[in-house]
């Protein structure tokens, strides 16, 4: 009997792979993100309630749904799927690029909540006090509001590592290109004997989550310090 | 020169008020809802008042007419805030070279040596590594001033900043506003509704009643004004005597105090001779007699003539004394007043006991160590 952490080849893919993709998913996701959580916590506009429900739309939907939706737009035959790789070589389907993407939707409404969350818990009177002190706006946003929401982009991140549904449907399962941990789990339980290695997985899992969290917080106070370049 | 006119609306509040001031410590005082903060954020620039214009120096930072309004950090006036909301993220060093980043592009920036200097102005030296949350009440407010102060403000606005400590940290923040106002050059608006706070650090008050300016002036003339007594606060309204160190008397722990209108011997104050000193003299601690008095326990004895005869609340009547040009003011019964046929232009003394004398209502340059004030050092 091996070992329980002998890890295979295949099985440290399936780690650097879910890693990677969950970076670039929070990555891409992060602008897009801020933004709609600005608008939703401090704007007022006509049509709040609407955009609202769309950015939480991943998160009541069907996974399979949304992967099916992801694999109609973006994949090969897909309109923008299409236009991507025709006009920007950026393919999607059965690509680590479409399973970034799918993580990117679907932990699209919980990077904004927990963004929006920590723009609430932001003291508005501490923004004022900056702008005093001679700050410009996009300053104040980087050293006074930004450390309050890293911590909302770090639990992005881990929650994107855990992407299921979506991913296998719009990207497969391709050990090497789109195999996460959580599709490499799933298909390790399939095959007879696959316990332990899957057992192995759950726990670089629950490590990875439990290290995101433990690592949000001296990073609040270490990226306010660069942002203020002391 | 500061000048402000302005009106705004918030609500039912209606804010018109109009006042200059010509540098030192201009204090606005008022109860709360008088008007003070918005008047102060429309200062800073926070609010954008409905109508009205300000200009400090030779600029304008708001004129509605001409639509001028400069924003809050373009205008380069430090800001205490009451909460001091200092950055929790931050240390107190990064809190306090904050406002420093942001001014280092303008010219009179960056003099060598100024962190130090406001580090050791303010005491905060030991504090810097740490966090707002480890901080005591009154040393965060120290901090929140270096931090203004370090911006390179053109004038410094503090918003009671005391309101939130208790006593002791009061009196340990206040030897350090004095000598902000003293050291310094750069004008301060310092808004309170406190009596003690105020007559111990303006130079210049202006009255705030229910959005309005009631009055404004040099603190002593506006102290020793009867008729404003209802709204600087009765019980604690007295007049403020400008005077000099003159005497230590070790024996008895006393020392003496020369003012126009005459000595004032009050519990030992350890500053050198020849200091200025502001003394408050509440109203209430005045005894009138209508001869040189003798066989009395009470050391300070000040001649002058009855000036003005207030109205009379109840049974009581406040009174304003001219001593030799200087105004003291006694609260007595109107009893009194009749019985000693109390009128003015008559020939009067003034009885004030020594121990009416606290660290409320003493106050002078800062003292010889940082952190004590005048009461806890007689012993």
């Amino acid at each position: 009997m091996t070992p329980l952490f002998a890890f295979t080849p295949d099985e440290l893919t399936a780690i650097r792979l879910s890693l990677w993709v969950a970076f670039w998913a929070m990555l891409a996701s992060l602008p897009v993100g801020i933004a709609a959580a600005l608008v939703l916590a401090r704007g007022r506009f006509w049509g709040k309630a609407l955009l609202d429900a769309t950015v939480h739309l991943p998160l009541v939907m069907p996974p399979v749904v949304t992967g099916y939706l992801l694999l109609l737009l973006f994949g090969r035959n897909g309109p923008l799927g299409r236009f991507l790789a025709e006009s920007f070589g950026i393919v999607f389907a059965f690509r680590w690029t479409g399973a970034a993407l799918a993580c990117a939707v679907m932990g699209f409404p919980l990077m904004v909540r927990s963004i929006r969350l920590s723009l609430d818990a932001v003291d508005r009177r501490l923004e004022a006090a900056a702008g005093t002190l001679g700050a410009s706006a996009p300053w104040i946003f980087a050293t006074i509001t930004l450390p309050g929401i890293l911590a909302g982009m770090i639990l992005a991140f881990a929650r994107a590592l855990g992407e299921f549904g979506a991913t296998i449907t719009f990207v497969s399962n391709i050990p090497g290109e789109t195999q996460t941990i959580p599709t490499a789990i799933y298909m390790l339980l399939q095959e007879p004997g696959g316990d332990l290695a899957a057992l192995r997985l759950t726990l670089v899992s629950i490590a990875i989550s439990l290290a995101a969290l433990i690592a949000a917080e001296p990073l609040m106070a270490r990226a306010a310090r660069r942002a203020l370049g002391l | 020169m500061l000048s402000v006119a302005v009106e705004h609306r918030l609500g039912d509040f209606r804010l018109d008020a109009a006042f200059d001031s010509t540098g030192g410590l201009t204090a606005l005082f008022g109860r709360s809802g008088a008007g003070k903060t918005s008047l102060v954020n429309a200062i800073a620039g926070l609010i954008r008042p409905d109508r009205g214009r300000i200009t400090l120096e030779d600029t304008t930072l708001t004129d509605t007419e001409r639509g001028v309004f400069v924003p809050a950090r373009r205008r380069h006036i430090g800001y205490v805030f009451q909460e001091g909301r200092l950055f929790p993220h931050l240390t107190v060093r990064q809190n306090l070279l904050y406002g420093r980043w942001f001014a280092r592009e303008r010219r009179d920036a960056a003099r060598p040596g100024e962190v130090e200097h406001v580090v050791d102005l303010l005491g905060i030296g030991d504090l810097l590594a740490r966090r707002p949350a480890n901080l005591s009440g009154g040393e965060k407010q120290r901090v929140a001033i270096g931090r203004a102060l370090l911006a390179h403000p053109r004038l410094l606005v503090m918003d009671e900043p005391l309101a939130s400590l208790d006593e002791a940290r009061k009196a340990e923040i206040l030897p350090y506003v004095e000598r902000l106002r003293d050291d310094t050059r750069i004008p301060i608006v310092y808004v309170s509704h406190q009596v003690a706070e105020v007559a111990r650090l303006a130079t210049t008050l202006v009255v705030l009643s229910e959005g309005r300016v009631a009055a404004a002036g040099p603190t002593a003339a506006i102290m020793g004004r009867i008729d404003l007594f209802p709204l600087t606060g009765r019980a604690e309204a007295g007049a403020i005597l400008s005077t000099r160190v003159a005497e230590h008397d070790v024996r008895f722990g006393l020392t003496t105090l020369r003012a126009a209108a005459g000595d004032l011997r009050v519990p030992y104050i350890d500053l050198r001779l020849g200091a200025p000193m502001r003394v408050r003299i509440r109203a209430r601690d005045v005894m009138i007699a209508v001869e040189p008095p003798h066989g009395l326990s009470a050391l300070n004895v000040l001649p002058g003539t009855v000036a003005e005869i207030g109205h009379a609340d109840g049974p009581i009547v406040e009174i304003r004394l001219d001593c030799a040009g200087e105004a003291l003011v006694a609260r007595l019964t109107r009893r009194s007043v009749e019985s000693l046929g109390l009128e003015p232009g008559r020939q009067v003394y003034a009885v004030i006991k020594s121990i009416a004398f606290d660290h409320h209502s003493i106050a002078g340059a800062a003292p010889a160590a940082p952190g004590a004030d005048a009461e806890t050092r007689h012993g």
